[in-house]
């Protein structure tokens, strides 16, 4: 019975709608979650899988040595290789272009490549003005590994243990 | 008088209730819906014929584009699928990482149903509340994966790597003083599992947030109660799973029928409704939220506790770890010939099935002994909840369209594959 009376008070009275406005307006006063992008950016994992890149080892020769391991392993085949042997016998690539409209940025090349040379970088925001800019090519590769070299190095030793 | 005819209406694909690419052909008369035909086939990008021509690995990836917001159960249903072919066993501490992140991505699937169902309901607010809480979850994939949605985390033999000991923090900037970046970084001192233990206290009130805002709320009970009602007995016909058919009161659950993974040594329930409308549904996968939220501190409190392999060490499958690759050439020899070739899978079939966030994800694989699978097959629990469309629209209101495509919690992702 009282409760009865309760519940056509609480009906009457809007209560519930109340309830709901209350709460609507403790989190208008409340902190906010948003943050000022591009100036602030969410925490970005050590692990994140973004724009990728070409390394090279501490002495400026490219790591990469055409093994194709990434090629072969790709699912959304993205990348494309061709190699030839240089002078001093080492085996290079003369061309690696990923298309971006492909990737499907699953980490497989990373995880497969057997000198860390491909890597993918914290990068997120990166733009392309052509349709042909979808495809990054080797020196634009090696561009923004040698640019974040020291972030790409840093984030990779972090996750090195678990790998 | 001239005869008045029933009017046809396309609703979709491009409708902002139309959860994707859903294109409904509605015929109405007055505004009373006679029948809905559902159009699919928008968004097919041929998985199943796609994972033909690639070995078992490579496919994974594609698994999280099926159901693009409940990405680690698919890979789960599939990875699952070739651990049986191989029968393979699974370290226990990946099985715990794997039902921690299937539970985690059932919150986050349901937090995204309730945001966009109340949305389109008419509670703007619910939204934006929801996805406060998606972030952080959406953080943890992040922190584990390297991938905010599509993270290709589960392996066969186990998930690709452990869990790691710091979460990514906010950074210094000239928006902040020392002391907010202090407090925004308050719950990432520790580990992703101290973030975890953090998020899954809290939880709870914010599950409470949502019931004030909509479970007793007049309107919310006005667009919901007594719409789509079906009964127990038509969903089983229908072949409903997940909170569909628990909604109508049909206790049926694969974690609990069929465990998998560890869910059997885990202390959960299974919410079930009594009438099987549109807010019955609600309020079970409210509860299943709750239920989630239970076993994800269970997990935790394993995780916290026992430490080991996440990983499968037969290396016929699963590849070797970067250091031994570097020095040993037989790890070397795996490595190269998982990245290329991969593994081949004993001829026969499987069929594996999860719970996953919308019911029953199964995956049935056909393999003649090759490298790659001979089919693949997704069962995908919407296809059947959408396929009744019809005989749950039938006599309703347009407006009640909308809150039964919510109620369905369609994802055209894995609707048409």
């Amino acid at each position: 019975m009282i409760d009865n009376i309760k519940k056509l008070v609480k009906d009457f009275t809007l209560g519930e709608l109340r309830g709901g406005m209350k709460i609507t307006a403790t989190e208008l006063v409340n902190k906010k979650i948003t943050v000022q992008y591009p100036e602030e950016k969410t925490p970005i994992s050590p692990r994140f899988r973004g724009l990728h890149a070409l390394r090279r080892y501490p002495n400026g020769e490219e790591r990469c040595i055409a093994c194709k391991l990434c090629e072969a392993t790709c699912p959304a085949n993205a990348i494309t290789i061709e190699s030839e042997m240089r002078d001093d016998g080492t085996r290079r690539t003369t061309k690696y272009d990923i298309d971006l409209f492909k990737c499907i940025f699953c980490g497989f090349c990373e995880e497969a490549c057997p000198v860390d040379a491909i890597v993918e970088t914290q990068i997120f925001d990166y733009a392309f003005s052509s349709r042909s800019g979808s495809v990054i090519t080797k020196e634009r590769l090696l561009e923004v590994g040698d640019k974040n070299e020291k972030s790409i190095n840093q984030t990779k030793l972090e996750d090195a243990k678990y790998r | 008088m001239a005869e008045i005819r029933n009017y046809t209406l396309n609703f979709g694909p491009q409708h902002p209730a139309a959860h994707g690419v859903l294109r409904l052909i509605l015929e109405i008369n007055g505004e009373v819906i006679e029948r809905a035909d559902p159009h699919i086939g928008l968004l097919h990008r041929g998985t199943e014929k796609l994972a033909e021509s690639k070995p078992y690995n490579q496919s994974i990836g594609y698994m999280d584009r099926l159901d693009y917001v409940s990405m680690m159960c698919n890979e789960h249903a599939y990875v699952m699928a070739i651990e049986t072919m191989l029968e393979l066993e699974v370290p226990e501490r990946a099985k715990y990482i794997r039902v921690m992140f299937d539970e985690i991505t059932r919150i986050l699937n349901h937090l995204m149903w309730l945001g966009t169902h109340a949305l389109d309901v008419g509670a703007m607010s619910v939204f934006l509340y929801a996805f406060r809480e998606r972030e952080k979850l959406i953080d943890c994939y992040e922190a584990v994966s390297g991938s905010r949605m599509h993270a290709t985390y589960y392996r066969p033999g186990g998930v690709y790597r452990d869990l790691p000991d710091k979460m990514p923090q906010y950074l210094k900037n000239d928006f902040r003083s020392d002391k907010e970046l202090e407090a925004m970084n308050e719950n990432r001192q520790g580990s992703l599992l101290d973030f975890i233990a953090d998020f899954a206290k809290e939880f709870p009130q914010s599950i409470k947030q949502y019931d004030d805002l909509l479970t007793d709320n007049r309107i919310w009970k006005q667009r919901l109660v007594n719409i789509g009602v079906v009964s127990a007995n038509r969903a089983k016909q229908m072949g409903f799973t997940g909170p569909m058919l628990r909604g109508s009161g049909v206790t049926w659950d694969l974690r609990k029928n069929q465990p998998y993974a560890v869910y059997d040594k885990l202390d959960f329930d299974i919410p079930v409704g009594v009438t099987g409308d549109s807010y019955d549904r609600y309020l079970v996968r409210m509860e299943e939220m709750r239920q989630s939220n239970s076993i994800i501190t269970q997990c935790v409190e394993y995780l916290q506790n026992n430490p080991g392999p996440v990983m499968s060490d037969d290396h016929k499958v699963s590849p070797p770890k970067r250091n031994n690759m570097k020095d040993d050439m037989e790890s070397l020899i795996h490595h190269f010939k998982l990245f290329t070739e991969g593994y081949s899978l004993p001829e026969g079939e499987v069929y594996s099935a999860v719970e996953h966030p919308k019911g029953e994800f199964g995956v049935y694989l056909i393999s003649d002994g090759a490298n790659k699978p001979y089919r693949v097959k997704i069962r995908a629990p919407g296809f059947a909840h959408l396929a009744s469309m019809d005989e749950m629209v039938k006599g309703h209101m347009l407006s009640d369209v909308v809150t039964i495509i919510g109620t369905q919690d369609i994802v055209f992702g894995e609707i048409d594959r």
